[in-house]
């Protein structure tokens, strides 16, 4: 009996053939989309006009931005349950700022500041105390939210400036917002980090094994500090972009997009137990609640009935990979 | 003594008499023992809620779904009792038990057949259940004048002392502590949640444990849907919304590790009763309602720093050792 196990060949690289892209997440995303998309043409009259689907894009460019960093974060195996409350802290800020009368530029800064420092605080808490993200953020969630009610009551902020609202309401060219614009750079950006730097490498890493990381050298608490930053950060853009759409500030801003957010992330193939995911997953499964509540907004149908969609939706989308798979093992079995 | 101090309930507890004692140099009748049960009153939906939520944390899964599925069924027996007020009350609460048990099992199936992590199924279900609220109420509520006055005063009889709600909260406390601590399911959940592959090797069936766990914290959101209905006379599609979240934060303050494993009935009691306390204290020591967010979260993250000192794991001391070499 030897006792030598047969070498594993492990190769650098994993081979991609056409088939794997084919019945990858993305390409099953494509397909939903596309049904989606024709259902709704053939739906209403008014889906395929230019202007209507430029609407459309309002749904998701805010919770989509920050679904971006969220990608990030939850393939690290963390999660930020807090990033609705950091947008109504960021617009209560800059709610604050513009009765001190404060001007766009500074406004723009208070969001941003304000984002970023709420997802250090995060960052700080599960990092350097070893907390459980999902416990701490619900906490912070309560926290930022709570500190915006304390400021605001039952009252609003409004007489934001008018070049304030170019952020949620301009146009950079024909039909394409800013949002959309921004979010498209955005998410180039996030793809680029995640899928070609060694930071993005690392991201993975840690998500599939923080103890081995730890002791290949990776900074494991920096890099998920960053990764919470980021997350606040995206909230704070976001957040500029929500309070300049609405043109005003009620501390109830936004509530319940961090469910949303997480909803694109799973739906767009991120492992909810880290260490899998694409950009281009969450980029798609934004369209898609996109399309999904625009197209039915459109047929009259009520925005709680959409959510059952969606909640359909994430809960197949997720279950018929596997379903597929057991199917296909019970056949060659 | 010091093994008695070693119980983290203990400490919350004492946290909640020194809370209790400091309201009460701002408001003195706050300790009053008639007031004090006016708080337990209050806080029984949600010391229930906090229990059923309990259960699926131990096994280290979540249950986001439980103030969806309050609204769903409360919303059922609501219509059920506005549509034929002959039902006698007793027979709603089975009623609502029932749906709850239904919606409950569906969030168990997907994760005991499918192995969908439970806060992607929840999540799903959370806006499902909701969502379903809108679809068989067509969006209207029903109000006080359309329920039954049994249905709404069935809670409210007091009995020995202290009204109905109360004792079915006592009742539910008195069945999870049995079921938890003197009963092999309960040690089960308590095991999968330490160390599911162990639990697999002992004997345990895992999935169908997280089912069953599913299945009660099912039946407890029903059962709260009744309860919150009759309680606060209207149903609508906005009841309890975002709730979810204060059932977790229950549980994280009475010490339940989100890990999995770790908590007790007791905390999760005691957990509900600090946020019960919190918001039926703010409005007589004359602070805005609107602190109550801030504070309940400050006492989150307060009680993960406390709770996480007690229940880090041993880490590898590799590295120290080489250091020391």
């Amino acid at each position: 009996m030897t006792d030598t196990p047969a070498p594993r060949h492990i190769p650098d690289r994993l081979d991609k053939p056409l088939s794997s892209a084919i019945f990858s997440w993305e390409a099953l995303l494509v397909i939903i989309a596309i049904a989606i998309f024709t259902v709704n043409s053939f739906a209403s009259p008014y889906f395929l006009d230019p202007w209507s689907l430029s609407d459309l894009t309002f749904n998701f460019t805010e919770k989509g931005l920050i679904a971006l960093a969220m990608a990030l974060l939850i393939i690290s195996g963390e999660i930020d349950l807090s990033v609705a409350a950091i947008v109504a802290l960021a617009s209560t800020m800059m709610g604050m700022a513009v009765q001190a009368g404060a001007g766009t530029p500074v406004l723009v800064a208070i969001g941003i500041v304000v984002g970023l420092g709420c997802g250090a605080f995060n960052g700080l808490l599960v990092t350097r105390l070893g907390l459980p993200s999902i416990v701490v953020t619900i906490g912070t969630m309560s926290l930022f939210r709570g500190i915006a009610f304390i400021i605001l009551g039952d009252q609003a902020y409004k007489g934001y400036p008018e070049s304030f609202a170019f952020f949620g309401q301009g146009y950079v060219w024909w039909v394409f917002s800013f949002e959309l614009a921004l979010f498209l750079v955005a998410a180039l950006i996030y793809w680029f980090v995640l899928h070609r730097t060694s930071f993005g490498r690392r991201v993975f890493a840690i998500g599939n094994n923080p103890v081995a990381c730890q002791f290949s050298g990776v900074r494991v608490g920096r890099i998920k500090f960053i990764l919470f930053c980021l997350t606040g950060l995206m909230s704070g853009i976001a957040s500029v972009l929500i309070t300049s759409r609405l043109g005003s500030t009620r501390p109830s801003i936004a509530q319940g997009y961090e469910l949303e957010a997480i909803t694109m992330v799973v739906l767009g193939g991120v492992s909810i137990l880290g260490g899998a995911g694409s950009i281009l997953g969450v980029v798609l499964a934004a369209f898609i609640m996109g399309l999904v509540t625009f197209g039915l907004g459109l047929l009259n149908v009520p925005g709680i009935v959409m959510s059952i969609f969606i909640g359909l939706l994430l809960i197949i989308v997720i279950a018929l990979p596997i379903l597929w798979r057991r199917l296909r093992e019970g056949r060659f079995a | 003594m010091k093994s008695f101090l070693k119980y983290r309930e203990i400490w919350l507890l004492a946290g909640i008499v020194v809370l209790i004692g400091l309201i009460s140099t701002r408001f003195p009748g706050f300790a009053d023992p008639a007031n004090l049960r006016q708080v337990f009153n209050d806080t029984s939906i949600l010391m229930i809620l906090a229990l059923g939520q309990m259960v699926v944390i131990l096994t280290r899964s979540i249950d986001l779904s439980m103030a969806s599925n309050l609204c769903f069924t409360g919303m059922v027996v609501a219509m059920l009792n506005a549509a034929h007020p002959a039902i006698p009350t007793p027979a709603l609460i089975v009623i609502a038990l029932l749906v709850g048990l239904v919606l409950g099992a569906i969030n168990g199936f997907l994760v005991w057949r499918l192995n969908i992590p439970s806060i992607v199924v929840t999540l799903g279900t959370l806006t499902i259940y909701r969502g379903a609220t809108f679809v068989v109420s067509g969006g209207a509520w029903v109000n006080a004048d359309q329920m039954s006055p049994d249905f709404i005063n069935f809670q409210r009889v007091v009995l020995l002392g202290l009204p109905v709600l109360s004792w079915i909260a006592l009742l539910v406390i008195a069945l999870f502590f049995l079921v938890m601590t003197r009963t092999a399911i309960g040690r089960s959940i308590y095991a999968i949640g330490v160390n599911p592959t162990a639990s697999v090797y002992a004997g345990i069936d895992v999935g169908r444990t997280k089912f069953i766990v599913f299945c009660i914290s099912g039946m407890i959101g029903g059962l709260a849907g009744y309860l919150w209905i009759s309680r606060y006379v209207i149903a609508s599609v906005e009841v309890a919304n975002g709730y979810e979240l204060n059932i977790i934060a229950a549980c994280v303050i009475g010490g339940i590790s989100i890990a999995g494993g770790i908590g007790s009935v007791g905390g999760a009691v005691l957990g509900a009763l600090f946020l019960g306390i919190i918001s039926n204290a703010l409005p007589v020591i004359n602070i805005s309602p609107f602190w109550q967010m801030a504070i309940s979260g400050s006492a989150i993250i307060l009680a993960v720093v406390l709770n996480a000192r007690g229940e880090r794991r041993q880490g590898r001391i590799i590295l120290r050792k080489a250091e020391a070499a």
